[in-house]
């Protein structure tokens, strides 16, 4: 007990300065100045709006982060369920009066930032059930009251952002959610018996669909029936990744982005973007990249002494991994056009914003590793 | 404190590292999943997406390709093409479709027949291809465009060519025309169908259709990087098309030009022929149009001008006209005669006026007869008894032979001239295979005067007299000139020496030419004699002679005293109609008989008379007697085309020098 106050007390600002991932840190900064030049050959090789902003943006949230890694761990485990709260509320604020754009009344206007909170819910969730699961006992996880207030916590944020409606978001929380529930112990069968009974209900959910929800998923499985409607948005990022080939076609030298073939290209479709300029090798060292971020969370989260560290760790890995993954699927054409940002990449700041925010957690985990939480 | 009991602590930590080292196994297999799909995207199938994303992003616009030009023996320019002001417009390109063309209307002043035209035309075609609003635009509209320009976004003023005919009717037939490319050319045509763009011109008849593909050129092509809504980014690539081929022809424009003055408001044709190269001088059918009203699309009003001009402009007569050929064929039916030695020169008939034969009275032109003629001077005074008679013992059957040897009754151009006719000249054996009934006898007495069935073209009649006049000697007339074409000087070479073998060849077998019906390829028998006796050629030349030079030569009123344009003919005239009893009764004068019911005035000549180089046929319909109506013309004719002679011959051999 004195051991442990004794080391989160009296560790000196030079030594938790050195006790920083600095590999982590490298490649996020590496992953910032890919991405500006990303947007930058995005914008056809001049410094417009996209560019300034995503380089403004990812300085101000990089300087955040750092500095924010110097709470203590305990500090996010003090304020877990308060910083679900808030976002909760901004969600609920967001269906209330937020800013409706393109057919979605997704974002609150901050004043000094228009803000997305579903984007922030995908941090939220996690670090909400990582205090939860931090206290509860392993025995207990799986009886009644330990399983519904959990599916609440989950349950509400995603019916929140579906009504926005944004299935992308929605479907990303729902996935952080529960693969944090899955690593903090829960059952199997509960997964499985949850599962089973979200196909039985998938077609009143599909009734309840949007149109344009229900065409992008039909396109999925058929693009080419409508090349120039639907399935206009594979095919174009199919062909430009494409024609990428192994080395690319030469940084600003991609012709699908800047002849606007390619939809939403600062945002879902950066990483098509990137690798049209860039090839094969380019999108391997890019996945390379993001490999290493999530095995030093990972890695962070193994030598964590707290629960509450060691499970948001995880937790955070995991759904990085789960946002990559859906989203290069997404533009490879291995799933259905569903809105969801690359993390760090995409152009948008809430993504952005969350994603440092979860970077700072694990951050302070790495610095106060040997801190237990009461 | 370590939340819980230390076993649980252990329990708990132990599930969540557990289940942590599952989750990453499974996204190492995720993300090898992940690299599988980008391997086989980029790496397999790069090559199919490559051409993917170029065709994405590249856009061909073919610009219209130059047509080649005509231009006549002294490289004077028939048919070329002028720079034009046109309007374009890409639909694609423009915001407000409607609204620019209302405002198109307003300042071009379009009427709404045309404003239908042009919005029908857009709703036919894709939304990138340009749109044509006006094709030739007048100075005045062109400058009126620029001034509303800026206000004008999407159309596009354009500096083009188009076909031009300075020569306006005088060479239509000859020439043919061009107009916009129909459904038709392009299936008919891969050539058309390749270089086809919007407001492509095509030739639709004559020379501009039979040698489109070597005319039509090849187009320019520009390549644009377009954005995805087809917008041009900036042009990659440009290739530019090739003008057409320049045809040179043998025709000169000066004796084109007096045809046309010489037949203004007659209906009729002029061919005039170099004797030995076969090179057309000149070929002109009247009455003609001007080819420069195709070019934008006929009006209304002027095709229906053209169309109920009751002497038929649309027709080329040269070619296509069909006309008994009346007593120019006289020098055929007294060489065939010859030849197949039926008479003597010194046959002679006692003209009355008429004669009985088969129990039909068969009438001389000359009611009150000739008197006692022999061969030559029924050629000169053309008694039609003394070819009764002739024809007659003859017979059909081997006139035809001598006839068609000549060239009648069979196209002169092979296929140079899709509408080309091929005439008919008459045998016993056609007769019963045409018509199923057997010859009359009757029949051989007027087809030895050029009428009955007989039909001929007036460039046929030309040829046979240029083949007369040579000598006998077969020649193939052209149109298109070739430099590497023989010249004179070697065909009259091979010409002599094709006539002194015969000569030995006669020696030795002395026997008679094989006058044989198989038809011989028409390059074999090039230059080669078309008589059996050069004798016989020269006499029907010499009565031809007599007949333009001689008091009482029908044709003696149009004769050229002088030496150097001196001139021998035949005149025809050849009946429309059976002339009934109470016709010939009343002997009414020209001016008397309706139009469509007069003769045909026709005059076959060759000159100089001495050394002759050209030949000629005039044809007037209904243009009443040869003599008056049709030698007068080939008089006129012969002093320009004698004076041009010298300026073809320094052309020809300042071309000979060039090679």
């Amino acid at each position: 007990m004195f051991k442990e106050t004794a080391l989160s007390g009296q560790t000196t600002f030079f030594q938790k300065l050195r006790s920083l991932d600095y590999i982590l840190l490298a490649c996020i900064l590496i992953l910032g100045v890919i991405s500006s030049l990303a947007m930058y050959a995005t914008d056809g090789g001049e410094l417009l709006y996209h560019t300034k902003s995503h380089v403004l943006r990812f300085i101000i949230f990089f300087v955040m982060m750092f500095v924010l890694s110097f709470l203590n761990i305990r500090f996010w485990h003090a304020t877990g369920y308060l910083f679900y709260i808030i976002v909760l509320g901004l969600l609920i604020w967001a269906s209330l009066y937020g800013i409706t754009a393109s057919g979605s009344q997704r974002w609150v206007d901050l004043y000094f930032i228009n803000l997305q909170p579903s984007e922030l819910m995908k941090i939220a969730i996690i670090v909400c059930f990582a205090k939860f699961y931090h206290r509860a006992q392993i025995n207990q996880i799986n009886n009644f009251k330990n399983l519904l207030v959990p599916m609440m916590i989950l349950i509400l944020p995603i019916l929140l952002v579906i009504s926005q409606p944004d299935l992308g978001t929605s479907i990303l929380i729902a996935l952080s959610g529960i693969i944090v529930l899955w690593l903090a112990g829960i059952n199997l069968k509960y997964f499985i018996y949850s599962g089973l009974f979200l196909l039985i209900s998938m077609p009143f959910v599909i009734a309840f669909l949007k149109p344009y929800q229900k065409l992008r998923i039909l396109t999925f499985f058929n693009p080419d029936k409508d090349p120039l409607g639907a399935g206009y948005q594979i095919i174009q990022s199919k062909i430009a990744i494409g024609s990428g080939g192994l080395t690319g076609k030469g940084f600003l030298k991609g012709t699908q982005g800047y002849l606007e073939f390619l939809p939403e290209k600062h945002t879902d479709f950066i990483f098509t973007l990137f690798s049209e300029e860039h090839g094969f090798i380019g999108s391997l060292a890019l996945l390379f990249i993001y490999g290493v971020i999530i095995y030093r969370v990972i890695d962070i989260g193994k030598n964590a002494r707290s629960f509450f560290g060691k499970l948001f760790c995880f937790g955070f890995a995991s759904s990085i991994f789960v946002f990559i993954t859906v989203n290069m699927s997404m533009v490879l054409g291995l799933l259905p056009i569903v809105g969801s940002p690359l993390p760090i990449m995409s152009y948008g700041g809430s993504s952005m914003l969350a994603t440092m925010i979860g970077f700072s957690i694990v951050m302070s985990t790495k610095i106060y590793q040997k801190q237990l939480i009461a | 404190m370590f939340g819980g009991g230390g076993d649980s602590g252990y329990k708990k930590l132990s599930t969540v590292n557990r289940r942590m080292f599952i989750m990453t196994a499974a996204k190492l297999v995720i993300f090898g999943g992940i690299i599988t799909r980008l391997f086989s995207l980029q790496i397999n199938e790069n090559k199919k997406y490559l051409t993917l994303s170029d065709k994405n992003r590249l856009r061909e616009w073919r610009l219209p390709p130059v047509r080649g030009d005509f231009e006549d023996f002294f490289g004077n320019k028939i048919a070329s093409n002028l720079k034009v002001y046109q309007l374009h417009v890409v639909p694609e390109q423009v915001e407000d479709f409607r609204y620019l063309m209302i405002r198109l209307r307003d300042i071009l002043d379009i009427d709404s027949k045309t404003f239908k035209k042009i919005l029908k035309k857009r709703s036919q075609q894709k939304s990138w291809e340009t749109l044509i609003i006006s094709e030739n635009l007048s100075w005045d509209q062109f400058a009126k465009i620029n001034f509303y320009l800026h206000e004008l976004s999407g159309a596009k003023p354009v500096l083009s060519v188009a076909r031009n005919y300075p020569y306006d009717e005088k060479f239509t037939h000859l020439l043919g025309y061009v107009a916009q490319a129909s459904e038709k050319d392009l299936t008919e045509n891969e050539v058309i169908k390749k270089s086809h763009v919007p407001g492509l011109r095509v030739g639709k008849i004559g020379l501009e259709k039979t040698y489109e593909n070597q005319l039509i050129g090849s187009n320019g092509i520009q390549r644009y990087e377009v954005n995805a809504y087809g917008k041009r980014i900036n042009q990659i690539d440009f290739v530019e098309g090739k003008k057409g081929t320049d045809i040179k022809l043998t025709v000169d424009t000066e004796i084109q030009a007096q045809c046309n003055e010489l037949l203004k408001d007659k209906a009729g044709s002029i061919c005039v022929m170099d004797i030995y190269t076969g090179e057309l001088i000149a070929m002109h059918s009247s009455p003609s149009f001007d080819p420069n009203l195709f070019l934008y699309g006929i009006s209304h009003d002027n095709w229906n001008e053209i169309l109920n001009n009751p002497k038929k402009p649309l027709i080329n007569r040269s070619i296509q006209g069909l006309y008994p050929p009346g007593s120019t064929i006289k020098p055929i039916v007294a060489l065939s005669a010859l030849e197949n030695d039926v008479i003597s020169t010194k046959f002679k008939v006692n003209c009355t006026g008429k004669t009985e034969m088969y129990g039909q009275t068969y009438h001389c032109w000359k009611d009150t007869g000739h008197g006692i003629v022999n061969l030559r001077d029924a050629l000169k005074v053309s008694c039609d008894t003394f070819f009764y008679e002739m024809s007659r013992r003859l017979g059909v059957d081997r006139l035809n032979l001598t006839a068609k040897k000549f060239g009648l009754g069979e196209k002169v151009f092979n296929g140079t001239y899709n509408e080309e006719k091929e005439g008919l000249i008459p045998s016993t054996q056609w007769k019963k295979n045409a018509l199923g009934r057997g010859w009359v006898l009757g029949e051989t007495l007027i087809t030895g005067i050029g009428q009955g069935y007989m039909q001929t073209t007036p460039l046929q009649l030309c040829l046979m007299t240029a083949q007369l006049a040579n000598g006998g000697f077969k020649i193939k007339p052209k149109i298109i000139y070739y430099k590497k074409s023989d010249s004179y000087e070697k065909i009259k070479a091979e010409m002599e020496k094709n006539r002194i073998n015969l000569l030995s060849d006669f020696q030795q077998d002395d026997a008679l030419v094989d006058f044989s019906l198989e038809k011989k390829k028409h390059d074999t028998d090039l230059y080669k004699p078309l008589y059996r006796n050069q004798e016989n050629v020269k006499f029907v030349l010499e009565a031809m002679f007599a007949s333009t030079n001689e008091v009482r030569g029908t044709s003696y009123s149009s004769r050229i005293s002088d030496k150097k344009y001196q001139f021998a003919g035949k005149t025809g005239t050849s009946q429309v109609k059976k002339i009934t009893e109470i016709q010939r009764e009343l002997d009414l004068d020209i001016s008397q008989i309706p139009y469509e019911e007069r003769d045909h005035a026709l005059f076959v000549a060759f000159g100089p008379y001495v050394n002759p180089r050209y030949a000629l046929s005039v044809f007037v319909e209904h243009g009443g007697a040869g003599s008056s109506a049709a030698a007068p013309l080939a008089k006129k004719l012969f002093k320009t085309i004698i004076d041009r002679h010298e300026e073809r011959e320094k052309i020809r051999e300042k071309s000979l020098m060039e090679i």
